[in-house]
């Protein structure tokens, strides 16, 4: 075991998997000689070159297509967005040709392809650039969806993402890219769809993902100082979505609550409560909550962001209110 | 004849092509080594070939345009009628291995690949051996053994997937071109101006050919593009550009061979512009009230790629007219052969609607 950053973790899957595999290569804005716009893809030009480290103009729907392509063709695009905000232009490549190819040709074209970068919010630039797409991916047949929360989790599953067959859609957080933590030495390849039960508890579940994950540790943390014992479950993967660790914590605990960065409407907490409510709707002994982003575009201001941002305090509240414990 | 013509002030000096301005021109001349040539100095062989390959993507739309009016295909059904000099010229000119993408306009672009008619039509029928066994339909077909990549849905979206394809074959260093069609329609969309931008700027192996068949749906070219000479469109990222008479089989192929042979040597991508047309409308529910009846005749009768063919073939001595029916007939025949294996086929299997979505079956 090592410590090192969110940040370092992704890179150093890349860098490994560029190592292993001839086919693997990074193309994106600002990936090569500036090294990441945030910094993650430090040392890989040098190391690999212009031809597997590649600079794109600014041309998101051309790049993903370009990606989408060379998947075809057998490569193993990384596709990193600068930010996932900027995704919105090349969502028709994600969509319609990487998610549909292989289904629309009966299996005879799979697609090998990730596509990362930062997602969620980040601080104060506003509505354009503050947004959590999971829920929009996670939509889709087609595409894996998955979202690191610590470091392990970043290098395991990028790792993962890289070698599987099919089109990965990987969500990173600005904001977690300079948490550290332990990371196994060697080769770490994590399990792609398996939720993570990283604090068990009896109470209540708190389920979150990404930074939601840091929120309801928190939270959690009150709480067991306040007499309650809350479960936090990080989902890590949000397509396939891992139902059965999540019902069988609702089991144990008959009480959940999730933690989105997004929007309510159709989010993914939307999708986990129909399926504790749809298959455990007996366990329950309280109605399952949403803590999510205010249902608004992202505000500028300090105190108004604070206020459109969900908040450990504010998971804090709904647990304690589906416990009970203020009646 | 459109006579092809280099592009004005390109960034390549290209040799002018010939073409197959040869219908009413004198008598073959024999060769010095006697084998002999038609009118065009094309051995009679190739021109046969090149009938019998067009006849066959014409024969097959017909008979798929039947299938669909009689209610056993369904959904979206875009016809390559009129169009077949430009697929069968080109892909005279590729090698097996150059890959090959293509919009929704793609029953044609299979068959010349060599994927068999009645997988096809299978597909179109909704059956267990259609290629994409029923889950793609008429505008998502792929044949990656024989180097199809579809078949694809959204205007304009594979000129970038045909990018990257040339991406990877410059990546492993080989010598293998991507050759990528779009319409007339498709090369006002973005991401064809961003595909073309990296693909220049990578030097990367492809040839681009937009299929100038006059219209994007009811929108007549000039109604769309700024500029109607689409063959310029690549201009201002250096790509050098050509137009070409796309009802001329001939000239397609050597257009083609230039610009495969420029892509392939390390130039970097060309644009070719067929100028084509589509006899039906653009699919099968459109009944084309945007262009006249005259009009549609009037290509038909002048430029019609096969009968064109077909009277150099007579004229030349090559077959007569009995001949040529002989011809139509097998391929007629062929053709029903395809329909009828293709009905017998059993319908694509329910369950195989929830396979295929990854690569591990589920
Ligand atoms: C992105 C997108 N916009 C609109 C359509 C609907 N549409 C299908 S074909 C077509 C016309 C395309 O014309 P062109 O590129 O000239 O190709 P052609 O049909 O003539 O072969 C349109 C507008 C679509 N499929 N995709
Ligand atoms: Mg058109």
């Amino acid at each position: 075991m090592r410590e090192i950053s969110v940040r370092e973790a992704i890179r150093d899957a890349m860098a490994e998997e560029m190592r292993r595999d001839e086919s693997v290569f990074l193309m994106g804005e600002e990936v090569a000689e500036y090294e990441g716009a945030y910094k993650v893809s430090q040392g890989l030009l040098k190391e690999f070159g212009p031809e597997r480290v590649v600079d794109t103009p600014i041309t998101e729907a051309g790049f993903a297509g370009v990606g989408v392509g060379a998947a075809m063709m057998g490569l193993r695009p990384i596709v990193e967005f600068m930010t996932w905000n900027f995704a919105m232009q090349a969502v028709d490549q994600i969509v319609n040709s990487a998610a549909k190819t292989r289904y629309m040709s009966g299996g005879l074209l799979g697609l090998p392809i990730v596509f990362r970068g930062p997602n969620g919010v980040a601080s104060q630039v506003a509505a354009q650039h503050s947004q959590d797409y999971g829920a929009w991916y996670a939509h889709v047949p087609g595409l894996k969806v998955v979202a690191p929360f610590d470091a392990a989790d970043a290098k395991g599953l990028l790792t993962a993402a890289i070698r599987d067959p099919d089109p990965v859609v990987f969500l990173e957080h600005e904001l977690l890219y300079g948490e550290s933590g332990q990371v196994p030495d060697g080769e770490h390849v994590a399990e792609l769809g398996r939720a993570r039960i990283v604090r068990p508890g009896r109470d209540v579940t708190l389920v979150g993902w990404s930074r939601g994950v840091s929120l309801a540790l928190d939270a959690a943390a009150e709480l067991a100082e306040q007499g309650i014992d809350a479960e936090v479950i990080d989902l890590r993967s949000l397509r396939p979505l891992d139902r059965a660790t999540l019902l069988g914590s609702v089991q144990r605990t008959h009480r959940i609550v999730s933690v989105e960065e997004g929007w309510p409407s159709c989010g993914v907490g939307a999708e986990i409560m129909a399926t504790i409510v749809a298959a455990a709707f007996d366990a329950l002994d309280a109605p399952p909550q949403r803590v999510s982003g205010a249902d608004v575009p992202m505000p500028y201001a300090a105190h108004l962001e604070a206020l459109a941002l969900p908040l450990s305090e504010t998971v804090v509240r709904v647990a304690r209110e589906v416990c009970y414990t203020d009646v | 004849m459109a006579v092809s013509k280099p592009m004005e002030g390109g960034t390549e000096d290209l040799p002018t092509l010939p073409n197959l301005e040869t219908r009413s021109s004198a008598s073959p001349e024999p060769k010095p080594n006697g084998r002999e040539q038609t009118t065009l100095g094309l051995p009679p062989d190739v021109l046969l070939d090149i009938h019998r390959r067009m006849l066959l993507l014409r024969r097959m739309e017909e008979r798929i345009g039947q299938l669909y009016a009689m209610g056993e295909i369904g959904g979206f059904c875009h016809l390559y009628i009129g169009q077949e000099a430009v697929a069968v010229g080109m892909e005279r000119a590729t090698r097996p291995d150059d890959p090959v993408i293509t919009a929704y306009r793609c029953h044609a672009h299979m068959v010349v690949r060599g994927a068999a008619p009645e997988q096809v039509i299978g597909e179109l029928l909704g059956k267990a051996q259609g290629v994409s066994q029923g889950k793609g339909g008429s505008m998502h077909m792929f044949d990656p053994a024989r180097n199809f990549y579809g078949g694809h849905g959204i205007v304009g979206a594979q000129v970038p997937l045909g990018t990257g394809i040339a991406f990877a074959l410059k990546y492993r260093k080989t010598d293998r071109v991507c050759v990528t069609y779009f319409g007339d329609g498709a090369i006002s969309q973005g991401q064809v101006a961003e595909a073309f931008n990296m693909a220049a700027l990578w030097n990367l192996p492809i040839v681009y050919v937009v299929e100038n068949n006059q219209y994007g749906m009811g929108t007549a070219v000039d109604r769309a593009s700024a500029i109607s000479e689409l063959h310029r469109r690549g201009e201002s990222f250096g790509i050098p550009g050509r137009e070409v008479d796309g009802m001329d089989p001939v000239a397609v192929e050597q257009a083609g061979q230039v610009a495969l042979e420029h892509a392939r040597s390390g130039q970097g991508p060309m644009l070719l512009e067929m100028k084509t047309y589509r006899y039906r409308g653009h699919s099968m529910s459109d009944p084309a009230l945007y262009r006249s009846r005259e009009e549609v005749q009037r290509v038909r009768e002048e430029r019609d790629p096969i009968s064109r063919v077909a009277d150099l073939l007579v004229q030349s001595g090559v077959v007569n007219a009995e001949g040529l029916k002989v011809v139509d007939r097998e391929i007629r025949a062929q053709v029903m052969e395809a329909v009828t294996a293709a009905q017998a086929m059993p319908e694509a299997d329910p369950t195989g609607l929830l396979s295929d979505i990854y690569a591990d079956g589920s």
